[in-house]
């Protein structure tokens, strides 16, 4: 794997953000073994996997929510592994987490302006995310626990858009939300990265994630089953990494593994 | 490759299941010849030191009350004071009627037991926080009670008759065995308690009490118990104070329902060891050796005492117990279970040392 | 004319409580922390209080303000080191450790200060005196200063938490803390922040009840806990002009026992305590899953 890539100019990139080799646990549980990535600036990598595949965790993990047990993550060449989440956020990285969590007691503005609070210099203003959602105007002083999951979803994007992030961080932005709210808020991505914003995003919904992802990698059950461009894999290869049938087989070796350590702790 | 699916499934008949890895029959032994030789003490000390015993061994029952209720029921009660002092005028007032003041601790015990009842309705459902605070309120407002009735003394206190013209030495003796008495049955009450099945039931609400609840666990009723169990301890040990000191003075500062008492026994708990049935014992030793070291400064050792408690709380949480324990993996009291794995015998698994089931 | 009297004093007697209630409230509702040393937190400041007049002499109105910020640098700094340490640790040691605070402190002023009654003399000033309504009603301008003092400091609260950037990181805070985190917020410098909101409003109140009436160490314990817990009770979690509302039942009942018997006072001030315990603990008990 090259620590860098080249453009369509020709000239090296460095990665905005640098994932190396993450081990991440759960108590004992071994969530993360091994996983790597790199997101070039522009980029729309996507993370996909089935349930329990270790996505989520890899992304709270970048985010600073949890710590992994061995790994490096570097982000615009610094190392923020065991950085606080607050400063990774003030440094331009903004997650929105899954299942929203916008503030309950707050109105929509309310939780817009708690966004802003640390926000970098940028485009994104709070005027700019009504634009985006030309909804959100007349809700504004409206307690967001009211509101759909699609609102909520786009309340939620929109907080982390005014802190004027550098890499936004989505996580499973289509649960719980019916196919064509999805495809709505999806489609706000364009105006997203064209104002210099990087996305990685986590998604269960795979046919969505390859519409939008410039770069994808796999997981299952804490392992990288498959990575590259949508353009160079195939439908089967891709379902074969989801359920782990086929071609490497992470499952089974993993199976075979635990039953190799527990023989040797008779 | 053919790799087999399924590990194999061992007999459930290689597995061994016991209360303890090393054989506690020693420790059981060792239990007995410790109190044993504590009772003789009248005959071989002198009686300053028994006195000086009595006090350890009434903070001793409070100690292991408390850490019955905070450490294995999460009731983190500040009003135990109400139950000490109560038990001292459940001695007080059969001993204004005739009744000797030994012969009054069981109804010590009982009596504060029944008021716990109503006590317990009033507090059961309050959360943690708000559960402590009221029953810091609980307390004084029964304290306020105590000191409006003037047969008994009223604000001042009273002293208790009944011991007339006895030897002072004999009688220093029987109450240094009272103490001894209701100490041993309290550590013995708890430690049987936690052996059988509420202990289990404990250690499930402790683990995770939504899961308890759906597997049937009459979580409440064990808190009750626990509360009603705590309460009685906590009387017994102030109709020995009461008996100890000859008199039975109320007042919150000083007095028998004074919160200095639920400070004493929570901060032996806390540095001896919660959740731990060897922690209150420690914690009483460090206690005592506090008191007897600062006696002179007046609140010093209480000072003293609350800080350590608050470091430990920090920086240790086990307790004093816990960090031994976690070096040598002793149990002096057995209540959990440990899994033996076939073939291990106990010579084996002192050269590995995994860690017990409990 | 003596029951009106009474119960305007009780009125305004509810306004100190509110000010005790306060912190208790903010500390719980932001930071799930029961704080049992809270009323011995409202002595202290009454014994700085007492102290700082002592030895520089200044006007009593002066102490005010310098206890105020002495105890919310106190407070920010025990919010960020203790208590926080205690938070992480669960809710068993942040009781411990508040409890275990309560009787240091206690014991610390029994040592250094004797158990003698204490006050924050007023003087002869203006505000020792009282005014008259009518042929039958005295009302002390002290106590009208204290109720005012406390409808300042609830809608000083409540214009800080809902409308500036703090109030609103404190409440996002108090809502998600992760979600906090991930907007940019140090949820442990919000907590001090409100800390130390919570210690001077408690500061506050200590001064206001050390210049009323007279401290000793065991005064945060004896009456001040209570007081505060029942006004939060009896408002109602989580409201901050609950607490006025809480303090002002708090204080009529009070004065009410104390018109049919003097020694009646604080023993009202436990009924009323019991009752709502058993016929509104709403915010108090614990979330149980019906089965």
């Amino acid at each position: 794997m090259s620590t860098s890539a080249t453009g369509a100019s020709g000239q090296q990139r460095a990665p905005l953000l640098d994932v190396r080799n993450l081990i991440v646990h759960h108590g004992q549980l071994r969530a993360l073994s091994g996983i790597s990535l790199q997101v070039f600036p522009g980029e729309v990598y996507a993370i996909i996997g089935a349930n329990g595949a270790g996505k989520s965790t890899l992304l709270r993990t970048i985010a600073g929510l949890h710590y992994p047990t061995e790994g490096q993550i570097l982000y615009d060449g610094r190392d923020v592994t065991r950085m606080r989440p607050d400063k990774r956020a003030t440094a331009g990285m903004a997650m929105v987490p899954e299942g929203r969590r916008l503030f309950p007691s707050l109105t929509l503005e309310e939780n817009l302006k708690v966004g802003a609070t640390f926000a970098r210099s940028g485009p994104w203003t709070i005027e700019r995310v009504y634009d985006l959602f030309p909804w959100m105007k007349e809700r504004r002083g409206q307690k967001t626990a009211q509101m759909s999951g699609g609102e909520q979803q786009s309340v939620a994007i929109g907080r982390a858009l005014v802190a004027n992030p550098r890499v936004l961080l989505l996580d499973e932005l289509s649960l719980g939300l019916a196919p064509v709210i999805v495809q709505r808020i999806y489609g706000m991505l364009p105006q997203i990265l064209s104002s210099g914003v990087t996305v990685l995003l986590v998604e269960q919904d795979v046919s969505q994630a390859l519409r939008v992802a410039t770069h994808l990698q796999c997981l299952l059950e804490g392992h990288s089953t498959l990575e590259g461009r949508p353009a160079d894999v195939t439908a089967e290869q891709v379902e074969a990494a989801y359920f782990g049938m086929g071609g490497h087989h992470a499952a089974t070796a993993s199976a075979a593994e635990n039953i190799a350590a527990e023989g040797s702790e008779a | 490759m053919s790799v087999t699916t399924d590990a194999t499934v061992r007999s459930g008949q290689d597995r061994k299941v016991t209360r303890s890895r090393r054989n506690v029959a020693w420790t059981g032994a060792g239990a007995l010849v410790v109190v044993v030789v504590l009772a003789l003490f009248p005959y071989i000390v002198y009686s300053g030191t028994t006195a000086i015993m009595v006090q350890a061994l009434i903070v001793l029952t409070l100690a292991s009350m408390w850490n019955l209720l905070a450490g294995y029921a999460g009731l983190v009660s500040v009003g135990q004071q109400a139950f000490f002092g109560l038990g001292a005028y459940f001695i007080l007032i059969p001993a204004m009627h005739g009744v000797s003041p030994f012969a009054a601790l069981p109804i010590a015990a009982a009596g504060a037991a029944v008021v716990s009842f109503p006590l317990w309705w009033l507090v059961s459902r309050l959360r943690t926080g708000y559960f402590a605070i009221a029953t810091w309120v609980m307390a004084s407002a029964i304290a306020l009670f105590i000191e409006q009735i003037q047969s008994i003394g009223g604000g001042t206190g009273m002293p208790l008759p009944g011991f007339a013209g006895m030897d002072p030495t004999l009688l220093a003796a029987y109450t240094y065995w009272a103490a001894l008495i209701v100490a041993v049955v309290a550590i013995g009450s708890v430690y049987f308690l936690l052996r059988s099945r509420l202990g289990l039931v404990l250690t499930a609400i402790r683990d995770d009490e939504t899961a308890a609840r759906s597997s049937g666990v009459k979580v409440g009723l064990a808190r009750l118990l626990v509360f009603v169990v705590a309460a009685a301890g906590c009387g017994a040990a102030g109709g020995v104070l009461a008996i100890d000191q000859l008199q039975v003075v109320p007042g919150t500062s000083g007095g028998v329902f004074s919160v200095q008492w639920t400070a004493i026994m929570a901060f032996a708990v806390i540095i001896g060891g919660l959740g731990t049935i060897e922690g209150p014992i420690i914690g009483t030793a460090v206690y005592m050796i506090l008191q007897q070291t600062l006696q002179s400064y007046n609140a010093w050792y209480l000072i003293i005492l609350g800080l350590v408690a608050i470091a430990i709380a920090i920086f240790a949480r086990r307790g004093l117990w816990g960090l031994l324990d976690d070096k040598f993996n002793i149990r002096l009291f057995p209540v959990g279970y440990y899994l033996w794995s076939p073939g291990e015998t106990r010579r084996r698994q002192r050269a590995k040392g995994p860690a017990p089931v409990s | 004319m003596s029951w009106v009297n009474a119960i305007i004093q009780g009125i305004l007697t509810g306004g100190l409580y509110a000010l005790f209630a306060c912190g208790l409230s903010l500390l719980f509702g932001v930071m799930r922390v029961v704080n049992l040393a809270h009323g011995d937190l409202a002595t202290v400041a009454a014994y700085i209080g007492i102290g700082i007049i002592a030895i520089t002499h200044v006007p009593f109105l002066w102490s005010v303000p310098i206890v105020v910020a002495i105890m919310a640098v106190l407070g920010y700094v025990l919010q960020r080191s203790l208590i926080q340490a205690a938070i992480s640790r669960g809710e068993l040691t942040t009781l411990i450790v508040t409890f275990g605070l309560s009787i240091v402190i206690e014991n610390g002023l029994l040592q250094f200060f004797t158990a003698n009654n204490r006050g924050i003399g007023v003087g002869s000033s203006l505000i020792s005196s009282s005014f008259s309504i009518g042929s039958g009603l005295q009302i002390a301008w002290l106590d009208v200063a204290i109720f005012g003092l406390a409808v300042v400091v609830l809608l000083g609260l409540q214009y800080f938490l809902s409308a500036s950037k703090y109030g609103r990181l404190i409440r996002a805070v108090a809502d998600d803390r992760e979600a906090a985190q991930l907007s940019g917020a140090n949820y442990q410098h919000v907590f001090g922040i409100c800390a130390a909101l919570a210690f001077a409003t408690v500061a506050l109140a200590g001064i206001s009840y050390g210049m009323t009436t007279v401290v000793s160490p065991t005064t945060g314990t004896d009456t001040i806990l209570l007081f505060a817990f029942a006004a939060v009770v009896i408002g109602g979690l989580g409201s901050l002009w609950g607490t006025l509302v809480g303090g002002i039942v708090l204080g009529v009942s009070q004065q009410i026992g104390a018109q049919i018997n003097i020694s009646y006072e604080l023993l009202a001030g436990y009924i009323v305590f019991l009752v709502v315990l058993v016929i509104r603990p709403q915010g108090l008990t614990a979330r149980r899953s019906q089965t």
